[in-house]
């Protein structure tokens, strides 16, 4: 696509492919971060990132189908990554208050 | 009518008051409610044999129909005709005494109140297998003396002994019950139903050869339950329980039940002479058999258990003959003079402290003069001695068995003297000579001699009051033998004989028994190991099927098969979840790259599935 054309294009508004690769790509780098970082506040960070990621999306579809549901599923997902974080901070408080580490992976006692 | 249900509902109600509360109850009530129980039951037998017109058809009762199919019917019938009166009366009379007996031979043993229940469950089942209309109640009964038979023989179960006699019983009689049981198929197959008149009515048209299994199958119930060859041999280990109980169940009343049920179906065996040859031949055999093995016995109920084997091959050998009067007859007889015997027997153990072994007893004479009085009116009467109740009996038997075939009578005179020499020698061993025992011997309570001078008084005198012949005579009739007088006197010399050897041999010259013993060697050796049929039964029977149970069916069936299924799959379980608990690292990171490959798996596969529609 020559930058004219693209130009064009972005005149009726950007497409809705667009944000969705966005979202894709947010959601994928929240996705890597989740499973290679060891520390709890980055791992805790990718998922605000994937959350975020899948916000963008349903914003995107409720602007193209000009529908109100995706507004309201992402003030769902907002409350509930402001209450997880909330929660989540608070967690992580303690497990470095009794551990004295934030590395996830000395963190699994669930084992067993 | 009659509430002929009343008989053996009494003892049941007994059985069930001692059973449920006997723990809590004192001994009195115990005592009072097993005796009682049977007692009445005893008094409204008379009261019916008193009031039924015994011209006229046997009595009936019909309670409920129990089992129906198509056209086929049972019903829970009870039929009393004069045969089954007269075993009423030996059951119930027989039993008052024995239980009143029982109060004072058992008073210090433990689980008095179980032991009565037992005995009252007994009289219960065997009042059921005599009452019985059809051949189905006849063998509830039938098997239900053979569990109180078991439970009681296992009485002392902490013996070993004692179990193992119990489940030799149980075990044996199962043999003769199987037999029983498809005598009552074929039955069932041939004649449609199981009631007893209809099946005698019926009886004389069928085939002979169908007639004769059906009698055959049920002669292998009798040798069961009557103890006779092949299967004899749970009887004399029966004597491991309580002695009232040997004088009840394994003497006077159970053990006879073969004979009851053969003579019941007098009319199926009269058209079958093959197996009524054959139940004469298995009598006679089993009489001289178990008389040679009572001789050298030791131990005072075993002399009493082989005497009693040998009585009732004496039955059979009457029933075989076609005396079946006769071998009611001395059914009756002998359940009074083996129930004082063995009774008796109890009576001197009791005196010498549980002593067993005749070997250390002796002189008893001068410390139970009263106990060995009436052993002395029962040892007469088994000796056939003119006069008392088995000298009519056995001159009955030996009288049609001289009709029959003159080498039966001669057989049975050998055993008659036989039997007079051991019970006999007993009674010497016992009574006679000095005192070798432990202990001071002292005679027992009224509660237990009283019983014993009725017992003696009918031992005695049965013959002369209840002419057993006579009053079956509508069912039985009596064949006339020639010669009587004669025969008579061969057997009453016979009895004589055997008396006046044992009293040589026993009293007179006290050594003599031993040199005789030891110049027959190896052959006094083989009686005295009772011919060692159990060691053969061993060899042949017991240990091929336990070996072959413990190899096929235990260690092959049981852990083989049935234990490797449940524990295969629990294996398999186990070896899946060894697998997949590597997934369960603790790994958080793990876990998400799972869920990451999961979701990308997912959404490949619907990817290539052509997208969700």
């Amino acid at each position: 696509m020559d930058p004219s054309a693209a130009m064009e294009m972005l005149k009726h508004g950007v497409p809705t492919s667009w944000y969705l690769t966005l979202s894709a790509i947010l959601f994928s780098i929240g996705v890597a971060g989740f499973i290679i970082r060891r520390n709890i506040i980055t791992v805790f960070m990718c998922i605000e990132l994937m959350l975020n990621a899948v916000n963008l999306s349903f914003i995107a579809f409720a602007h193209q189908h000009k529908q109100v549901s995706g507004h309201l599923f992402t003030f769902f997902v907002m409350v509930v990554a402001a209450a997880e974080a909330a929660v989540g901070l608070a967690i992580i408080l303690t497990v470095f208050k009794n551990r004295s580490t934030l590395n996830i992976d000395e963190i699994n006692t669930l084992k067993n | 009518m009659y509430k002929l249900w009343l008989i053996p509902a009494l003892p049941f109600i007994g059985f069930l008051i001692n059973g449920i509360f006997g723990r809590k109850l004192p001994k009195m009530v115990t005592n009072l409610v097993a005796v009682g129980s049977v007692v009445l039951a005893f008094l409204w037998v008379l009261f019916v044999g008193n009031q039924c017109d015994w011209g006229a058809k046997p009595l009936h009762a019909h309670y409920f129909t129990w089992i129906r199919s198509g056209a086929f019917h049972v019903g829970w019938d009870f039929a009393v005709d004069k045969l089954t009166m007269i075993m009423l009366m030996i059951v119930t009379g027989i039993g008052s005494l024995i239980h009143i007996y029982a109060t004072g031979y058992m008073e210090h043993e433990e689980g008095y109140y179980r032991f009565f229940a037992y005995l009252n469950l007994f009289m219960f089942f065997m009042l059921n297998l005599v009452l019985g209309g059809n051949y189905l109640i006849l063998f509830v009964g039938w098997e239900g003396v053979g569990l109180c038979s078991y439970l009681l023989i296992g009485f002392y179960f902490v013996k070993k002994s004692a179990t193992t006699a119990g489940n030799k019983a149980f075990i044996v009689n199962r043999i003769g019950d199987f037999g029983f049981s498809l005598a009552m198929f074929l039955i069932v197959v041939t004649f449609g139903t199981l009631d007893f008149t209809k099946v005698f009515a019926a009886a004389p048209g069928k085939p002979v050869a169908v007639l004769t299994a059906i009698a055959l199958l049920m002669l292998l119930g009798a040798t069961g339950k009557s103890a006779q060859i092949p299967l004899y041999v749970w009887l004399p280990d029966a004597m491991e329980g309580p002695t009232p109980v040997s004088a009840l169940i394994h003497a006077a009343t159970m053990v006879t039940a073969g004979v009851y049920m053969c003579s019941r179906s007098a009319v199926i065996f009269l058209h079958a002479p093959i197996a009524m040859e054959t139940v004469a031949i298995i009598g006679l055999l089993t009489a001289v058999f178990a008389a040679t093995i009572g001789i050298t016995q030791y131990d005072i109920k075993k002399v009493f258990a082989y005497s009693t084997v040998s009585q009732l091959g004496y039955m059979f050998l009457g029933v075989g003959v076609g005396a079946f009067s006769a071998g009611v007859w001395h059914l009756m007889t002998h359940a009074f003079f083996k129930a004082l015997l063995f009774l008796g027997a109890g009576s001197v153990i009791h005196a010498c402290h549980g002593e067993q072994d005749m070997r250390h007893m002796g002189g008893l004479r001068k410390y139970a003069p009263k106990t060995m009085a009436v052993l002395a009116c029962a040892s007469l009467a088994i000796a056939g001695f003119p006069g008392t109740s088995g000298f009519f009996s056995k001159d009955a038997i030996l009288g049609a068995a001289y009709e029959h075939a003159p080498w039966m009578f001669w057989v049975g005179v050998i055993t008659a003297g036989m039997t007079a020499f051991y019970v006999w020698r007993a009674f010497w061993m016992t009574f006679w000579g000095e005192y070798k025992g432990h202990g001071h011997p002292h005679e027992s309570p009224w509660s237990m001699l009283g019983p014993l001078v009725v017992l003696a008084f009918l031992s005695l005198f049965g013959g002369f009051l209840f002419n057993v012949p006579k009053i079956l005579e509508s069912m039985f009739p009596i064949k006339e033998v020639e010669n009587e007088a004669m025969l008579t006197g061969i057997s009453v010399a016979a009895g004589l004989l055997g008396i006046g050897i044992s009293y040589y041999m026993y009293v007179m010259n006290t050594e003599l028994p031993g040199k005789i013993a030891n110049g027959l060697g190896g052959l006094y050796r083989l009686v005295y190991d009772k011919y060692r049929v159990d060691e053969a039964y061993d060899t042949a029977v017991v240990t091929p099927l336990v070996e072959g149970s413990r190899a096929v069916l235990w260690h092959g069936v049981d852990q083989g098969v049935i234990d490797g299924t449940v524990n295969g799959v629990g294996y398999q379980a186990r070896a899946i979840g060894h697998i997949l608990k590597t997934l369960q690292s603790g790994n958080i990171r793990s876990y998400a790259t799972w869920v990451a490959v999961g979701a990308v798996a997912l959404l490949l596969a619907l990817g290539l599935g052509g997208g969700v529609k």
